[in-house]
């Protein structure tokens, strides 16, 4: 089962259009809910009034002044609260203020409309050199959400006895999800036997992250609130965090109004109030020895958080961790921040800060070969990890890497030096069509950084049901990844029984164990581990209960499980994660394994940019990738073209534009994203290695692909453009004009 | 507020009727008023291509369209593509390639992928492409839609 293409699970009912998404839910008898924001990026809320044109008697209004529990949504800081309190701060333009439900959507509408608010305004912090100079103080004594700093050797004495020294900034925007399904939320609050009782079913990709939200919220006991995750429409990261805002909204406004309500945001509201992508300025210094090796780095990386923790700590963690790249080298200062600014706050993105830190090195060490008159593939080479290197929290490698190697498979299928070659050539023809190839290699951490994995000690389980099939008990969701159809590989390859006689349970936080958030690729590795040693469980007990013998029939084992659970009355076996003993881990220092495992990758593009527009299209492109086993082929290649897509998509085209701290390109009209007639065939390879830590080997896939596409593109772009650097994503023509117009003045 | 008026028209090869506001939408009629919920709303502003619908048999956005617009008209939504319980050519190749991941563009990129296999009966990857390119996707990259479909167009061609 495990290596094999089984079809998706639930694809059938996708591509009948049966699949029921949350907006196709209809209640009877539910409430549409808007919400009221500030649109002032930082004040005091002083009151708001509620303006004639709508029948007010019939709107159910909620506010601050309704929570029954605390008015914080649960995160690792508790600086944000679900609803802006008369006297509070705001501290952004998105924050929702009031809540209103009315049955007829078209009503709900225009009454938002006719609430007016009373704000004192402050003056605000919008980006980073700002935030930075403490322009003014927003949050804390200096602006910054969280500081890490990694050290590995003497950075500075390293850098002093370098042959050479080579200096660069790279910036990067904000980056929307873009999910095709906008976020919604269904929110009911009934009076049960004990007492009140809180159901929120939507689009999340974490059910128990919404759960403790809304333990806090209603000030519940845990078994009486429950999450149920419906089908997703993706979220890659914007549904992580975000959905506990959207359900605190829907359960209190279900509260007042004694009804199911249904909240679901429109494409504007989704793009301008939820989460994106860090925008990053890093600022690499490397020193390098008179034969072109590391001996020095020293990286600056700060990320733009928004005005709330939420996951920035963690973001920033990740970006920190990466900011090395794959290159070995003995001293190393990474100086990370995550600093405050009065916009809505940044979350979770595929990637998750990797993608920024790792576009600053990838770019710099391009850069650096062109300045020392080295080829950037061989600076690489010279200088990459290899096994028993240790990079720079202290984590030696251990396992048998060839970067090298993985280099020259994507260059071979991509042809990069025939293309390099015929492009220089023809570079020097007086055709506005210039053309360039370049490539990036880069890993990603698979699963939670650090001590995360074992502090969250995820649950899962199977459960033997009464017609004999395995049902998966776990709290990961399908956003479309493949979750559903390769956890029921992985249980149905160690159970010895084809695919079809195991299911995913539905993920209902009263009946599935919490096997932690759908992120960070840890789904396959690490929940998949933890069915393994489930599905193991239920074997023996059925062995050892003496219902089933070896060697069994699929038909036999499905009477074993059916006469095991007549007489047990359940039959359901759990796992639990495991930390490696061998992994060690210090959150203050920073030192240890940062992850159990990385995967590994070399993206190649071959790039075409045209004089007259500065438009520039992807004409070719390799992903190549050591994921260790690949449970699905197929399914594990469409995320990486997905992921790829998106890749480029941040590379090119998607600019985020604040403007007084609102995304005011906040529609599909104006904020672009990749279609089918802008991207090139994106050619996948895997090399498969071994992992004692994954299902079958199995190693994190789905966050690599956001990594390596923006520095490839720009390398491929200055191949192309001849001495001009690019070095802040996106590459939007207008860019690229005007470091044309600035190298052509300077 | 106008008054109400009684749609006729024909979905899915059913003679329907309901009576809806001349300026509601065709996809708020579909999903709301006929339970057609496969059609998606996606950005609203016909950019996404999620609420693809065939309007006498050309694709349209079915959020920008009038509801009056689609009198005694012939609607195909994506319920209306699979026949005798089973799914169609495209619907099989959508599922065998894993064209459709988070399943939310599907709807519509397969309403837009049998209408281009039908006015384009052997697109080459290229014509594929362009003919999709009102349709977006976010998790595929593509590759394993313009796949699916040109798998059904090599074997709707085979004579």
């Amino acid at each position: 089962m495990i290596g094999a293409s089984t079809i998706r699970k639930e694809g059938r009912a996708k591509v009948l259009g049966t699949a029921k998404y949350t907006d196709d839910l209809d209640l009877p008898g539910a409430l549409h809910g808007v919400t009221v924001r500030t649109r002032c990026a930082r004040g005091v809320l002083r009151g708001f009034t509620f303006l004639d044109g709508v029948p007010w008697d019939e709107i159910t209004v909620a506010t601050a002044a309704d929570i029954p529990g605390r008015n914080i949504v649960a995160s690792i800081h508790d600086d944000q609260p679900f609803l802006v309190e008369v006297g509070g701060t705001i501290s952004h333009p998105e924050q929702a203020v009031v809540l209103l439900a009315h049955p007829d959507r078209q009503v709900a509408e225009k009454a938002r409309g006719l609430v007016r608010l009373e704000v004192d305004e402050l003056p605000a912090v919008l980006d980073i050199p700002a935030s930075l100079a403490c322009d003014p103080v927003i949050h804390g004594e200096r602006n910054v959400l969280k500081e890490i700093l990694i050290t590995k050797g003497d950075a500075d004495a390293a850098m002093a006895r370098a042959a050479r020294v080579f200096e660069g900034e790279y910036r990067t925007g904000a980056q929307e999800q873009l999910y095709l399904e906008p976020n919604a939320m269904i929110g009911t609050v009934e009076e049960g036997p004990a007492g009140r009782e809180v159901t929120v079913s939507g689009s999340l990709q974490c059910p128990y992250y919404v759960h403790d939200a809304l333990i806090q919220l209603f000030g519940l006991p845990a078994e009486r609130v429950r999450v149920v995750a419906l089908e997703m429409g993706g979220g890659f990261g914007g549904k992580e965090d975000f959905p506990s805002v959207i359900a605190g909204h829907a359960a209190l406004l279900a509260l007042k109004a004694g009804r199911p309500v249904k909240i679901a945001y429109d494409r504007e509201e989704d793009m301008a109030a939820t989460t994106k992508r860090h925008p990053s300025r890093t600022r690499v210094r490397t020193g390098f020895d008179a034969e072109g090796r590391l001996v020095a780095m020293d990286i600056d990386f700060v990320l733009d958080g928004g005005a709330f923790t939420t996951l920035s700590p963690v973001v920033l963690s990740r970006g920190a961790i990466h900011a090395c790249g794959p290159y070995r080298c003995g001293d190393v200062r990474v100086l990370a921040r995550a600093v405050a600014t009065n916009t809505p706050p940044c979350g979770a993105f595929r990637g998750f800060g990797a993608p920024q830190s790792l576009f600053a090195i990838e770019r710099h060490m391009d850069h650096c070969a062109r300045e020392m008159g080295l080829d950037p593939v061989d600076l690489r080479r010279l200088n990459f990890l290899r096994k028993g290197d240790t990079m720079a929290t202290g984590q030696v490698i251990k396992d048998d890497l060839d970067l090298a190697g993985l280099m020259d498979r994507a260059m071979e299928e991509i042809a990069f030096r025939d293309l390099q070659k015929a492009y220089r050539v023809r570079n020097a023809w007086d055709d506005p069509i210039k053309r360039g190839v370049g490539l990036s290699v880069f890993m990603h951490g698979c699963g939670f950084t650090g001590s995360g994995e074992a502090h969250m000690a995820s649950v899962a389980g199977v459960e033997g049901r009464e017609d004999g099939t395995v049902a998966v008990l776990a709290a990961s969701t399908e956003m479309g990844q493949g979750k559903n159809t390769v956890f029921c590989q992985i249980v149905a390859e160690t159970l010895g029984l084809p695919v079809d006689l195991v299911e995913m349970a539905e993920v209902d936080t009263r009946f599935v164990p919490n096997s932690g958030p759908t992120v960070a690729s840890r789904s396959t590795m690490v929940v998949g581990k933890i069915l393994e040693d489930a599905a193991r469980g239920l074997r023996l007990a059925l062995l050892q209960g003496g219902f089933l013998a070896e060697p069994y029939t699929p038909a036999q084992f499905r009477a074993a499980v059916a006469a095991a659970r007549a007489k047990l009355g359940s039959l359901k076996a759990y796992g639990q994660f495991k930390a490696n003993p061998e992994a060690a881990w210090d959150d203050k220092t920073y030192r240890g394994d940062a992850y159990p495992n990385y995967s590994w990758a070399c993206y190649a593009a071959a790039v075409a940019v045209d004089l007259t527009t500065f438009e520039v299209k992807v004409e070719d492109f390799a992903a190549v990738q050591e994921v260790g086993r690949v449970v699905n082929p197929t399914l594990a290649t469409g995320q990486i073209q997905g992921g790829v897509a998106q890749g480029i998509g941040w590379a090119l085209w998607e600019d985020v534009t604040f403007r007084e701290g609102r995304m005011v390109n906040n529609q599909l009209t104006n904020y672009i994203i990749p279609t089918a007639a802008d991207l090139p065939h994106i050619r996948v390879a895997f090399l498969e290695a071994g992992n004692p830590f994954g299902p079958g080997g199995a190693k994190g896939i789905g966050e690599l692909p956001m990594d390596g596409p923006a520095p490839a593109i720009a390398n491929a772009l200055r191949e192309a453009l001849g001495d001009l650097r690019l070095d802040e994503v996106p590459m939007t023509p207008e860019r690229i004009l005007q470091r044309l117009e600035e190298a052509r003045h300077a | 507020m106008p008054e109400t008026f009684r749609l006729d028209f024909t979905v899915n090869g059913q003679a329907r009727s309901l009576d809806t506001h001349p300026m509601a939408r065709l996809l708020d009629v579909l999903r709301e008023g006929l339970g057609l919920t496969g059609t998606k709303e996606g950005c609203g502003e016909g950019e996404c291509g999620a609420c693809s619908v065939l309007l006498d048999g050309r694709v349209v956005n079915s959020c920008l369209i009038p509801a009056v617009q689609a009198q005694g008209a012939e609607v195909v939504t994506v319920e209306g593509l699979a026949a005798g319980g089973g799914l169609s050519p495209m619907q099989d190749a959508f599922l065998a390639h894993n064209a459709a991941q988070c399943g939310f563009c599907t709807p519509g990129m397969l309403i837009a992928a049998e209408d281009l296999v039908r006015r384009c009966p052997a697109p080459d990857k290229e014509q594929v492409r362009e003919g999709l390119a009102g349709n977006l996707c976010r998790c595929t990259g593509y590759s394993k839609i313009v796949d699916a479909v040109q798998a059904v167009a090599r074997k709707e061609g085979q004579p």
